[in-house]
C-alpha cells in the first residue's frame, strides 16, 4: 500500500535546489562577503562572480550580451518590473496592454492594477488547447498598443505557445512584446534573439536553482521604468545590493540546465508520456487537459468525470504520491482555475483536475507506481459520487 | 491542512451508499460549486433508523458527510433537527476556515432529508 520512499510530482509548485548549485552557492554565504559595488579586492571577487553569473543565465536563452540580464526576485517581480515599468515609460505613447487570460497571476494583477490607473487591457481568449487566439491578437492590436505580454509556456496544462508567430505579428506594429518564462525555462530551449522577444521573465527555482531570485531580460532598444530606486544597482533599473550567494546559484543552475537539457528533456517526454497514456487509458471519462504534443515535457495534465481533484490528491498523498490539483497560488480560493475556465471547460470538469509535473529525481518506477495505483483511487471516490452514472459502477 | 478525525473519515466513511426504498432524501449543493451531497434515511418510530450518503466533493466535504450520518444514526427525528451547521465541523476536531461550507451543507443534506420525509409522510413513494 504506502511506500517506504515519497514520491514528488509537484515540480511546477516547488523544486528540489540541485546538490551542485549549492556547492556553488556556499563559499558566497561562508567567507566571500564582499559587496559587487565596493573597489577593494573583496568587492571586486563578488563583482567577477555576480557578472559570471548574469553571463550564464544570458547564454542560457542566447541574449545578445550579459548586460541585458537584470536580476530580481524572481519571477513575480520580473513580470511587475516588464509591464508596469513600460506602461510607465510608454504612457504617453499609449495606454492599452494585451495579454491572455491564462497567464500567471503576476501578470494578470499588474495588468488589472493598472486598469486602475487609466491603461487599457484586453485579455485574449485561448482555444481548448489553451492556444492564443492570433487572429484576436491581430484584431486587438491598435496605435494605442504599447505592450504585449504572452507567456511561453503554461504550467497548468503544459501548453507552449507559438511565440515566434505572436512576435511577428507583434513587431509589425512596432509593439513590445514582453514574455513570461517561469513555467519554461529549464525545459525548453528558449532563444530570445531567433524569437524575437523584448523582454523574457525567468525565473531560478523552476530550473532547480533557489528560491527568491531570478531575471528580467530587456533588449537593448527597450525603454521601461525602475519599479525599485535606490542606490543604482543594475544600471539603475534594479536598486538593492545584489543577493550574491542566490545570483551565484541562479547563474549555476542555468549552466546545468542548458547542459542538461537536450537530454533530459527527452527522458521527461517519455515519462510524460507514458504516465499520460497510463493516467487515461485503463479509466473511462478521463481526458487530457492541455495539448498531446506542443507541452510542456514534465507536464501531465489529466482530469476525471464524477469526481473531485482534492479528494484524489489526498487519497494520492495517503499512498505517498504528491501532486497538485491545479496551480499551488489559487489552491486558497475555492473557485477552479482560471486557466480551466479559460480552454472551455465547465465548472465541475476543472473541479475534477488534477496535475502532475516531473522532475530530475522521478524514475520509470515511480511513474509506473503512480499509474498502477489510480483506478482504484478513482473508483473508490466515484462509488461515492451521486454523480457516477449507475452503469459505470457495474 | 486537516485534523486526524477528518482524514480518518475520508479514509473509511462511514454509512456510505444509497438506501433504494429510503423514507426521505436530501440533495444540496451542486457540482459547479464542487461539493454535492445526498443524504437517504429510513426511519422507523419517530427514529432515524438508517442512513446513508453520496457526495461529490473534497476531503472535507465526505468527511462532513460521513460525521453527519453518524451524529444522526438512531435519534429521534426532532433530535436530528437540532443538529446544527457547526456541529459536524465541531465533531471533526474543526475544519479549515475556507471548507466550513461543507459542515453546513452536511447538515442542510440531513435537514432536506427530514424534511422530505415529512412531506411525503403517510403517502405512498
Amino acid at each position: 500500500m504506502s511506500r517506504a520512499k515519497r514520491i514528488y510530482m509537484d515540480h511546477t509548485a516547488g523544486r528540489t535546489v540541485d546538490p551542485r548549485v549549492i556547492e556553488a552557492m556556499l563559499p558566497y554565504m561562508k567567507s566571500l562577503c564582499g559587496n559587487p559595488s565596493s573597489v577593494h579586492s573583496f568587492g571586486q571577487e563578488a563583482r567577477q562572480a555576480l557578472e559570471e553569473a548574469r553571463t550564464k543565465v544570458a547564454e542560457l536563452i542566447n541574449a545578445e550580451s550579459k548586460e541585458s540580464i537584470f536580476l530580481t526576485s524572481g519571477a513575480t517581480e520580473s513580470n511587475n518590473m516588464a509591464i508596469k515599468g513600460v506602461a510607465r515609460r510608454s504612457r504617453d505613447h499609449g495606454r492599452h496592454i494585451i495579454t491572455s487570460s491564462i497567464e500567471h497571476m503576476s501578470v494578470l494583477n499588474p495588468c488589472k492594477f493598472l486598469m486602475t490607473k487609466g491603461f487599457k487591457v484586453t485579455f485574449l481568449p485561448v482555444d481548448q488547447y489553451g492556444f492564443v487566439n492570433l487572429t484576436s491578437l491581430e484584431e486587438e492590436l491598435t496605435n494605442e498598443t504599447i505592450l504585449v505580454s504572452i507567456m511561453y509556456a503554461n504550467g497548468e496544462i503544459g501548453t507552449i505557445q507559438p511565440i515566434k508567430e505572436i512576435s511577428k505579428m507583434v513587431h509589425r506594429k512596432n509593439v513590445y512584446l514582453h514574455v513570461d518564462a517561469a513555467a519554461a525555462n529549464g525545459q525548453v530551449l528558449i532563444d530570445v534573439n531567433n524569437e524575437d522577444i523584448d523582454l523574457l521573465t525567468i525565473s531560478s527555482n523552476d530550473m532547480y536553482g533557489p528560491k527568491g531570485v531570478g531575471a528580467l531580460y530587456i533588449k537593448k532598444s527597450t525603454r521601461l521604468e525602475p519599479l525599485i530606486h535606490g542606490g543604482g544597482q543594475e544600471r539603475g533599473l534594479r536598486s538593492g545590493t545584489e543577493n550574491l550567494p542566490s545570483i551565484v546559484g541562479f547563474g549555476k543552475a542555468a549552466e546545468i540546465a542548458k547542459e542538461e537539457m537536450p537530454t533530459e528533456s527527452e527522458r521527461l517526454k517519455t515519462l510524460r508520456d507514458r504516465l499520460i497514456k497510463g493516467l487515461l487509458d485503463p479509466i473511462p471519462y478521463s481526458f487530457l487537459n492541455g495539448h498531446p504534443t506542443k507541452r510542456l515535457p514534465n507536464n501531465a495534465a489529466v482530469r476525471y468525470s464524477f469526481i473531485e481533484g482534492e479528494s484524489i490528491l489526498l487519497d494520492l498523498d495517503m499512498k505517498g504520491v504528491a501532486a497538485s490539483s491545479g496551480s499551488a497560488c489559487t489552491a486558497k480560493t475555492l473557485e477552479p482555475s482560471h486557466v480551466l475556465r479559460a480552454i472551455g471547460l465547465k465548472h465541475e470538469e476543472a473541479h475534477g483536475s488534477l496535475l502532475f509535473t516531473l522532475g530530475r529525481q522521478n524514475t520509470e518506477e515511480e511513474v509506473g507506481y503512480v499509474i498502477s495505483i489510480m483506478p482504484d483511487i478513482v473508483k473508490r471516490l466515484r462509488e461515492m459520487s451521486p454523480l457516477t452514472p449507475k452503469e459505470l459502477m457495474k | 491542512m486537516y485534523s486526524e478525525k477528518v482524514m480518518e473519515h475520508f479514509r473509511n466513511p462511514r454509512n456510505m451508499g444509497e438506501i433504494p426504498d429510503a423514507d426521505g432524501v436530501g440533495t444540496v449543493g451542486n457540482p459547479v460549486c464542487g461539493d454535492m451531497m445526498t443524504v437517504y434515511i429510513k426511519v422507523k418510530d419517530n427514529h432515524i433508523d438508517d442512513i446513508r450518503f453520496k457526495t461529490f466533493g473534497c476531503g472535507a466535504a465526505i468527511a462532513t458527510s460521513s460525521m453527519v450520518t453518524e451524529l444522526a444514526k438512531g435519534k429521534t427525528l426532532e433530535e436530528a433537527k437540532k443538529i446544527g451547521r457547526s456541529d459536524v465541523a465541531d465533531s471533526l476536531g474543526g475544519l479549515p476556515k475556507v471548507k466550513m461550507h461543507c459542515s453546513n451543507l452536511a447538515a442542510d443534506a440531513l435537514h432536506a432529508a427530514i424534511e422530505d420525509y415529512e412531506k411525503h409522510k403517510g403517502t405512498k413513494r
